[in-house]
């Protein structure tokens, strides 16, 4: 078997005949037990990615395999080896959260009594037991995330694809959830997550590769891409201008690229924010100088972008608003 | 617990596929039936709307109609094969909605028959369309309804209605697939159900309408189903209607299913 879980060789996916090139071209290989990260904005071709590597859409031109198997000739071996979970949380409503992923199990071709123990087994693991008989109308955003990663995981696949997983999830949710991938990671499953986030995929994902209309324009890890694509800044503020200045002469070092200051504010960029804060909390209280403030503030996919392509993120749609599929696919194109 | 479940069965090998085609279809059937159990209001609106057609034609209409039978005899067979009919409008609805939720998206990727969604669904509108039916005879009954036709040939009639509309329901599976919300869906489907349930023997006879129309309305399935089921209901002699009947609803099935998985297949 490949070393790689996944191994897409210039895969094109077109719509509308031609008109939209919704991935150009795109090469991935993703090893086995880590998370992979596919970063980019909507319409950069994540969602499109994703949905051919399971199975769901087949590509205009290219090869993937998943799991060893070919994505449009052994679909069916792919689907048994995959799990798949949305941005948009499909569960059945009308059904509690125990029947959702007996049914589930079920198409799983799992025996119903293993379904159910199954079922349990991952309400248990996921917080759900106590709203296992409760309609998943009555859910919250972060139960229905929880509950839609769970019925990924009925059958046990050794490879997840996450599609935005965390977006729209308030931030406590969202560390919940960051915290059960790390965990199912640390279980030996291999997971390509497609995000927004930086901050989501630095966190998570050992590599990334940044997608841009359907091309990938960087590819590396996570630490290999933020020293490139720009790093943390470190916000100091003053009382006054005067003792800004003079802070500057004190602190100015800390920053790898030269120090902006304006005003009462002095701007570092930094590599390691936390220990470069402590550092300059340090220095400034040394010299006996009053600080009004500190913040540090990560570089977002916006600033990768303008880093990257002199463009800034298309952000032309509300993320929560878009639905699924053939509609999603015109609301980006 | 903490076993991994195992893929129990080699997806090539035929003889698993049937069975696990079998399988999934009633799962699918099962998950659609709670819906209905879950959300009973939208039993209810469907039993309203033929409840209304037969006070209408009833007592409204029904006065001005001449059909050379007692009307209300003449309505309710109609009424059945019209309720019948509009319930596989539902089949649409229910897969537009899934689609439009996403489900549709997490069952393409599961290792489930690619059959499975459409055939749980129209399975499962099956059911509801038999609710209606016991539904609307009891209120045919309570209307003056009195078919003197022999019991085994009433549950003959509904069998009858119930595989056409089964057959049907396939068509409106793949409007319910092509459509890009419910509510287009929905839309979608009028025009193909009134001329087939209105320019019909359902609520008059085709002899009453212009010349030009009648040939349609003779001819056409839904009339055919019509006669077949009113024959059977009244006790008259049946002709041949049942057996067009039953070649329209084998035509319709042999065309729309494949038709319809093939839409199913190919996402975009």
């Amino acid at each position: 078997m490949s070393e790689f879980a996944v191994e897409a060789l210039n895969v094109v996916r077109t719509f509308d005949g031609g008109a939209l090139r919704a991935l150009d071209g795109v090469s991935l290989h993703v090893p086995r037990g880590e998370v992979f990260g596919l970063l980019g904005p909507n319409g950069s071709g994540k969602t499109t990615m994703v949905r051919i590597l399971s199975t769901i859409l087949a590509p205009t031109s290219g090869t993937a395999m998943v799991n060893g198997f070919d994505v449009v000739r052994q679909p069916q071996r792919v689907r048994q080896s995959i799990g798949l979970a949305g941005q948009y949380a499909t569960v059945d409503e009308n059904l509690t959260g125990l029947e959702n992923l007996r049914m589930i199990g079920r198409l799983n071709h799992l025996r119903t009594s293993v379904a159910v123990s199954r079922a349990r087994q991952l309400l248990e693991q996921f917080g759900l037991s106590e709203a296992a008989d409760r309609s998943t109308k009555t859910y919250s955003g972060g139960m229905r995330r929880r509950l839609d990663l769970a019925a990924a995981l009925v059958a046990d696949p050794p490879l997840l694809f996450l599609d935005e997983p965390t977006t729209g999830l308030d931030p406590q949710s969202r560390q919940d959830l960051w915290g059960i991938i790390e965990g199912l990671v640390e279980d030996g499953v291999t997971v390509l997550l497609t995000t927004q986030y930086l901050e989501e995929a630095d966190r998570l994902a050992r590599q990334l590769v940044v997608l841009d209309h359907g091309t990938i324009i960087a590819q590396g890890t996570s630490r290999e891409l933020k020293t490139r694509l720009g790093a943390t800044v470190l916000e100091v503020h003053f009382f006054s201008t005067e003792d800004a200045r003079r802070a500057l002469a004190l602190i100015g070092d800390a920053s790898t690229k030269p120090a902006n200051v304006e005003g009462t504010v002095i701007e570092l960029t930094v590599e390691r924010g936390p220990s470069a804060a402590a550092d300059v909390l340090r220095r400034v209280d040394a010299a006996g100088l009053a600080l009004a403030g500190l913040s540090l503030r990560e570089p977002s996919l916006d600033d990768v972008f303008l880093s990257l392509t002199g463009h800034r993120t298309e952000k032309d749609e509300e993320p929560d608003a878009a639905p699924r599929g053939r509609e999603a696919r015109r609301a980006r194109a | 617990m903490t076993t991994s479940p195992p893929v129990t069965s080699d997806p090539t090998v035929a003889e698993h596929r049937l069975r696990w085609a079998v399988s999934d279809t009633f799962t699918m059937a099962q998950r659609n039936l709670l819906a209905i159990v879950r959300v009973p209001t939208a039993l209810v609106f469907l039993i309203v709307q033929p409840v209304m057609f037969v006070l209408l034609f009833r007592y409204v209409f029904g006065g001005a109609i001449h059909t050379g039978v007692d009307y209300v005899n003449y309505l309710i067979p109609g009424i059945l094969v019209q309720t019948t009919i509009f319930g596989a409008v539902g089949t649409a609805i229910g897969l537009a909605e899934d689609l439009q939720r996403g489900l549709i998206e997490r069952f393409r990727a599961l290792p489930m028959a690619r059959s499975a969604v459409l055939a749980g669904r129209t399975l499962s509108d099956i059911a509801r369309n038999v609710v209606v039916l016991i539904v609307i005879t009891l209120v045919g009954l309570a209307v003056g309804f009195r078919p003197h036709g022999s019991v085994a040939a009433y549950v003959g009639a509904c069998l009858l209605m119930l595989f056409f509309a089964y057959c049907l329901s396939w068509g409106f599976a793949f409007v319910g697939l092509a459509a890009p919300n419910s509510e287009t869906a929905q839309a979608m489907t009028f025009p193909l159900i009134f001329p087939l349930t209105f320019a019909s023997s359902i609520f008059v006879q085709v002899s009453s309408m212009p010349g030009w129309l009648q040939g349609f309305a003779r001819d056409q399935p839904v009339s055919q189903v019509a006669e077949g089921v009113r024959a059977l209901m009244l006790g008259a002699p049946v002709g041949s209607s049942v057996w067009i009947s039953m070649l329209w609803a084998l035509g319709a099935i042999a065309v729309l299913s494949p038709l319809a998985t093939m839409r199913y297949r190919r996402a975009d």
